[in-house]
């Protein structure tokens, strides 16, 4: 238990803090605007994607299949697939940032498509067909009918994923990457027990500050006329054609 | 990386066909202790929280928290406590687990129609009959659903384990793979952590739809 100690007595210290090769400040900022950057260009990719399948009902079974197995990749595999490719194509550019963000964007798309997908097709159809019934064009039901009625899955399954980017950014270190993963990877490995523990708990409250962040974004996106009703926990995994877990009627 | 090492080479796999194998033993054992271990005690927790419903909001908050720590963090913290050991290996699987089964076991439970439970009632069904007679099947379908995710979930998370020391594939990953530069261990170590997850998810439905064949119809 001392470990905790000695933990915290090394986050105290501020020389440990302000180093500038190889300071607190400087791997936080290297975790944090490398999460911003993967989790960004997740969104981009998978929002449209799962936007697209969720309204059309188009390569839905495909595109979830594929994302189920994206799932089953571990995440220190994504960095361990990306990494040879990018060093092969880029040389010593495809070492660190860019594998990194690579890896870690696709670790955070799966969630944020299952999530989209399954979002809009809890959409009540008669809703959608109430929009059309008011004329509404096909762009005008996903904007001004299904995206916000979908709004606190499609969130959740953005914040699963940005929970999982910065939690596994930490492993973006044994690519060179940096990170708080740096003071745990290579302290393990030259057993500097004091570090490791103190940026593990580093790490910990990162990715408890996110997930309360987007929780709280997710009781602010729901729209006011379905207020109070619990918050909808992220799809984990999308069954195509089965009815979401829930009541068995 | 070494200067002209190709991306993949077989003869290694051929070569270390061995080691390969016991790597994936020791991955297999690991997520099948961490489940096992994780449905017992999330079992407890819903009749807990069915029982006593107040119980369930901290169930979830608590399960809920663990579940967002990093997994590498989290085998950290437990360090201190439990050591370089299998045992911190498995509290952390075990602890992942929590959020994905009781939420799956509670909800499968709640969807139990009440005229169901009340026609077994009716029938003369005791309370302890009811749940393993009537409840319990209903609720399959949904519960092996969350072992499913936790399974897969926790074949990816075995991975990190090795970052403590302790075997499976995630070693062919990072320290015969990554740490070495060389691709072919990467690329195995990845490629039997999807087809476990694969396999091991097509297992459960399979012994789902053994378990429940009246639900073939509507599961499709």
């Amino acid at each position: 238990m001392e470990l905790f100690g000695e933990g915290f007595a090394w986050l105290a210290d501020p020389a440990n803090w302000t180093d500038e090769r190889n300071g607190i400040f400087l791997r936080l900022w290297e975790h944090v605007s490398l999460s911003v950057a993967a989790l960004a260009a997740a969104v981009l990719i998978g929002l449209p994607l799962g936007l697209w399948i969720g309204h059309t009902g188009r390569g839905a079974t495909a595109v979830i299949a594929i994302a189920n197995i994206g799932r089953a990749i571990p995440s220190v595999g994504w960095l361990g697939i990306v990494f040879p490719i990018t060093l092969a194509l880029l040389g010593r550019n495809g070492l660190g940032f860019v594998p990194s963000l690579i890896a870690l964007a696709a670790l955070g798309i799966p969630p944020i498509v299952t999530n989209t997908f399954a979002g809009m097709r809890e959409v009540d159809r008669e809703l959608i067909e109430a929009g059309r019934g008011m004329g509404m064009r096909e762009t005008e039901v996903l904007r001004q009918v299904e995206v916000p009625v979908a709004l606190p899955v499609i969130l959740a399954g953005v914040r699963v994923s940005a929970v999982q980017i910065v939690a596994t950014a930490t492993l973006a270190s044994i690519v060179g990457g940096g990170t708080l993963g740096e003071f745990i990877v290579q302290g393990i490995f030259v057993r500097a027990l004091d570090r490791v523990v103190g940026a593990a708990i580093l790490v910990g409250i990162l990715a408890i500050l996110t997930e309360l962040a987007f929780s709280l974004l997710q009781r602010r996106a729901v729209s006011p006329g379905l207020r109070g009703q619990p918050l909808p926990a992220p799809h984990m995994a999308a069954q195509v054609g089965l009815p979401p877990a829930g009541p068995a009627d | 990386m070494r200067e002209g090492e190709p991306l993949f080479r077989i003869d290694w796999v051929i070569d270390n066909l061995d080691e390969i194998a016991q790597r994936l033993g020791e991955h297999v054992l690991m997520v099948v202790a961490a489940v096992a271990i994780g449905f017992v005690i999330s079992f407890g927790l819903a009749i807990l929280a069915r029982r006593f419903p107040r119980t369930y909001g901290p169930i979830l908050a608590v399960t809920g928290t663990l579940y967002a720590i990093p997994s590498l963090a989290l085998f950290v913290l437990l360090i201190p406590i439990t050591g370089l050991s299998l045992t911190t290996g498995i509290v952390a699987l075990v602890l992942y687990t929590l959020l994905i089964l009781v939420r799956n076991i509670v909800t499968g439970l709640e969807g139990v129609p009440p005229d169901v439970v009340e026609a077994a009632t009716g029938m003369g069904f005791s309370a302890s009959q009811r749940f393993w007679r009537v409840e319990l099947p209903i609720a399959t379908p949904i519960i092996v659903a969350g072992l499913r995710i936790a399974t897969v979930t926790t074949v990816g998370l075995v991975a990190i384990t090795t970052f403590i020391g302790l075997g499976g594939l995630g070693y062919l990953i990072i320290n015969s793979g990554t740490r070495r530069f060389f691709p072919t261990s990467i690329y195995v170590g990845v490629l039997l952590c999807v087809l476990l997850a694969v396999l091991a998810d097509l297992a459960l439905l399979w012994v789902q739809r053994r378990l429940t064949p009246w639900a073939k119809a509507r599961l499709g």
